[in-house]
Formats: C-alpha cells, sequence, structure tokens
C-alpha cells in the first residue's frame, strides 16, 4: 500500500523537477518548484517525518518560493524563448562530458545502492518525527548548532538588507 | 507487488535522480533565477536520503540534519537574492555568461 502511494508522488516529484529546468519563463519554473516540494513533504509523511513534512511546505513552498516570485516579478523578466539554451552550443563538448559525467554518476549512485546489504529495517515507535522528539534531539545533542544556526539567520538577515540597499552612504 | 513498505534504495533512487536533475539544471541553463532554482533541488535531494536513513535507523539526527540544511537554504536565498538584484542593477541581464566582471 504504501509503495501505491510512494510512486505516483516519486513519479510526480521526478516530473516537476524536469518541468523546473525545461520551462522557458521563470514563473513557470517557480509554480513547478513549489508543486515539487509540496509532492517532496508527501514523501516525509510517508518516512513519519511528520515536524520536517510541515517545516518543509512553511519554509520552502511558502517562505522561499515567495521570495523567489518576488524577485522574478520585481526583476520583470520577459520569456526568454529557450534563448539561454542556444548560447551553450559553444561548449557543445563540454556539455556532452558533464552529461556523460552526471549520468555515470547517477548510474553508479544507484548501482552502489541497489547492491548493498540494506534489508533488516528497525522497527520504529509510534513517536518518530514527532515535535517533542525532534525538539528534544534539537535541544540536548545540538543545542550549539542551534544557536549557530540563529547567528546564520541574522547574518543573512543583515547582509541581504546591506546588498540590496541602492547605495551606501 | 504493492504491498509492503517502501525499501530504503528507493527513496535514496529517487535522491539520487533529483540531485542529477538538480545538476543538469545548473549545468545547462543560464539564467540565474533557474540555476537557483535548481540548487534548491539538490539541497531537497539530500534532505530526502538523510531522513531515509533517519527512518531506516530509528534516529532523529537526520531530522534535525535536513532541520539546519533548511535554515541554510533560507539564508542562501535571501543573500543570493540580494546579489541578482544587485547585480541586476548594474546591468540588466540574468543570463550568467554575460557577468564577467571578476574575469580574468
Amino acid at each position: 500500500m504504501e509503495l501505491l502511494i510512494f510512486y505516483p508522488i516519486a513519479g510526480l516529484c521526478v516530473a516537476l523537477a524536469f518541468g523546473v529546468i525545461f520551462n522557458t519563463s521563470p514563473v513557470g519554473s517557480a509554480m513547478c518548484l513549489i508543486g515539487m516540494m509540496l509532492g517532496l513533504a508527501g514523501i516525509f509523511v510517508l518516512l513519519q517525518a511528520h515536524f520536517i513534512a510541515i517545516l518543509q511546505i512553511i519554509i520552502y513552498a511558502g517562505a522561499i518560493m515567495v521570495l523567489f516570485m518576488f524577485v522574478i516579478m520585481l526583476l520583470n523578466l520577459k520569456e526568454s524563448a529557450s534563448a539561454d539554451w542556444v548560447s551553450r552550443d559553444k561548449n557543445l563538448l563540454i556539455s556532452i562530458l558533464t552529461g556523460a559525467l552526471a549520468v555515470g554518476i547517477l548510474y553508479k549512485i544507484i548501482d552502489i545502492t541497489f547492491s548493498a546489504d540494506l534489508n533488516s529495517p528497525a522497527t520504529l515507535p509510534d513517536t518518530f518525527g514527532t515535535v517533542a522528539v525532534v525538539g528534544e534531539s534539537l535541544f540536548t545533542d545540538f543545542v550549539l548548532p542551534f544557536e549557530v544556526a540563529s547567528l546564520l539567520l541574522l547574518a543573512a538577515m543583515i547582509g541581504a538588507v546591506v546588498l540590496a540597499k541602492p547605495k551606501l552612504d | 507487488m504493492f504491498e509492503g513498505t517502501v525499501p530504503l534504495e528507493h527513496y535514496l533512487a529517487l535522491s539520487a535522480v533529483l540531485f542529477v536533475i538538480g545538476i543538469v539544471g545548473v549545468l545547462v541553463r543560464r539564467n540565474v533565477i533557474v540555476v537557483f532554482m535548481s540548487i534548491e533541488i539538490m539541497l531537497n535531494a539530500v534532505n530526502i536520503s538523510l531522513i531515509a536513513f533517519d527512518n531506516y535507523l530509528n534516529l532523529s539526527n537526520g531530522q534535525i540534519f535536513s532541520f539546519m540544511v533548511m535554515c541554510v537554504a533560507a539564508a542562501e536565498v535571501s543573500v543570493g537574492l540580494a546579489i541578482i538584484i544587485a547585480l541586476h542593477r548594474n546591468k540588466p541581464t540574468v543570463n550568467l555568461d554575460e557577468f564577467n566582471l571578476l574575469k580574468w
């Protein structure tokens, strides 16, 4: 039954990811990316990581994609009509080589993954992935990275304001 | 055929496929916004792996890691988009090939 849910969501995610990179208009790419992130939230629910699934929807599909849409609207991007693909023709050899490299990496990863002995799943307790369990881990073992993350977000906020300011006096 | 739980390999394969799609997006597209979105695809692909192993090993470390990945992604997006706006102000284009200020 879980497989019956997994395959449509996984197929949808892969199709939408292709939609992101093959779309000529940036707004279409952003819409595909929002759909992909919602699909990944479904994958996380299937993995019983409910807290991360909600965070995925709130942070990625909500905050980050709204920021993307703001910038696309702000820059007033025209449809590029696949012009940015044509300009890569001069690097045809490099494109082919990197494409072959990507396919090789994918083949090797999947080959190693499927030949590994990974067939003894742990039995999960009912509390797996709840806010209580993740939060307890976050505030005991990982309290220092948590504080550093707040510092990182503060630095990013100040940096974004400084960078986007028209002119520093 | 469709009985039982999803094996770990399937999640890892999905993660690898999405990661490679992200790499292809970064390599072939020249629109700076789309390249940025491809980076987001790669970050999300890694999150799948982390949480799949978490589920497999009954830990919560992977979920904390993916939480941190989301924090870094949020910071990266805000700073990156600010850089794109600043660049766009100097040179009204979004084609990465035309940004050659730092080229020697």
